[in-house]
């Protein structure tokens, strides 16, 4: 088959929409942040979730450790579960405490870890036995309302 | 009676419209079912592909560039207010990746390309070149319009990937380069907002979806012409404005399929 000047050029701009792509996927994207080595699943039960969302950062020391995969409500205990997989590479003390918090004060919701002394680790598919739900913005201010207008009285 | 005149005429638009779409549908029909031999000879498609994919991409990147640059301008203008100017990556990265890649992309693509395709099947008409090949028992769907849909399928998607990131590209000169927002948080925070699935591969299947609706526009129009030369003139401009109007009304109809409640 003979091969043409308007084949190579075809060819040249196939490569060039690929390579767009590539940039989206790993430069725009988050996708090479996905690829972590290998994830184990912890959970987190908590009174209220705020605004967390699957995919929200579990970090510990603001360090990104894992992700949130799933947020469910349980029925037995009326509390939202939250699944997690974190990477391998880290491991947390079985007394770690699980937060929700908030970057900035309008920003994303994330799950912050602060380890604790225990000597034993949490394994596959345990949860955290402390956690903390998320701070309510509006309920803060009703409390801080509702202690003024009492210490006026 | 000029009431039941202009009844008369309403109806008979839209009885006409309603009957176009049926031929256009039957039509994008024999196009998918008579597409056999664009893979069989693929040249077909590549030559197709230089026509309308090729010469494309210096207007899409040329574009691409000036509306990321702009961009980056007004974004930083704006969340300067609010001291949030390394948020810029993520209004630049978003707003292209989501909307303004593949839509503008397929309008630059409908007026560049779509409008010359028709032109050139409606010529064909006019000169009886179709007729022509009729006799000579080549089904013209196979050997004109078929090459010329998937070329167009398969380009759009590269064209509009190509966009996005000569945006994303130009919002970085003037936001980074020009402007001097901090480069780590620029594209630290444009990727932990952008998600691929989500994101990009939206993106992406809406570049797919407009190709598809702006090829078979054009080639419609241009195979259903009147074989004259105010025919032609007619129905490049219908591709144009048809095109246009379906591309918009298509991104309103995937948007809230794709990015509806969160």
């Amino acid at each position: 088959m003979e091969r043409t000047t308007l084949d190579l050029w075809v060819g040249a701009f196939v490569v060039a929409g690929i390579a767009a792509l590539m940039v989206l996927a790993l430069k725009v994207g988050n996708l090479s942040t996905y690829n972590m080595s290998e994830t184990y699943q912890l959970q987190a039960y908590f009174t209220n979730v705020g605004g967390l969302k699957p995919t929200a950062s579990v970090r510990s020391a603001g360090v990104l450790v894992g992700r949130v995969t799933e947020i469910m409500l349980d029925t037995e205990r009326y509390e939202a579960r939250v699944t997690m997989s974190v990477d391998k590479r880290y491991q947390f003390p079985r007394d770690t405490f699980a937060n929700i918090q908030t970057a900035g004060l309008l920003g994303e919701n994330y799950i912050g870890l602060s380890p604790g002394g225990d000597s034993e680790m949490l394994k596959n598919g345990e949860a955290f036995k402390k956690t903390q739900p998320a701070m309510i913005l509006e309920d803060l201010i009703a409390k801080f309302i509702y202690n003024t207008s009492e210490k006026s009285k | 009676m000029p009431i039941v005149r202009s009844l008369r005429v309403i109806g008979k638009r839209a009885v006409n419209g309603v009957w176009r779409l049926g031929n256009a549908t039957r039509f994008f029909m024999l196009t998918l079912l008579y597409s056999g031999i664009s893979f069989r000879r693929f040249q077909l498609v590549i030559k197709e592909m230089f026509y309308s994919g090729v010469m494309s991409l210096i207007i899409i990147i040329v574009a691409g560039m000036f509306v990321g640059m702009v961009l980056g301008l007004q974004g930083y203008e704006t969340l300067k207010r609010y001291g949030s100017e390394s948020a810029l990556g993520t209004l630049v990265a978003l707003s292209l990746v989501r909307e303004l890649g593949p839509v503008l992309a397929a309008l630059l693509f409908a007026s560049r390309a779509g409008s010359a395709m028709t032109a050139e099947i409606g010529l064909m008409k006019a000169t009886e070149q179709i007729a022509a090949m009729d006799m000579m028992a080549v089904n013209p769907i196979s050997r004109l319009i078929a090459p010329r849909f998937w070329a167009s399928v398969i380009s759009m998607p590269l064209l509009a990937a190509l966009f996005t990131v000569t945006g994303v590209f130009g919002g970085y000169v003037v936001g980074v380069v020009v402007i001097g927002v901090d480069e780590g948080s620029f594209w630290s925070q444009m990727q932990s907002a952008v998600d691929f699935q989500h994101d990009v591969m939206n993106g992406v299947i809406k570049s797919f979806v407009f190709g598809v609706a702006v090829t078979v526009i054009a080639l419609y129009e241009g195979f259903d012409a009147p074989p004259t030369a105010e025919g032609v003139s007619g129905a490049t401009t219908r591709t144009v404005v048809q095109s246009s109007l379906a591309i918009l009304l298509l991104d309103f109809i995937l948007t809230a399929f794709m990015f509806r409640g969160d």
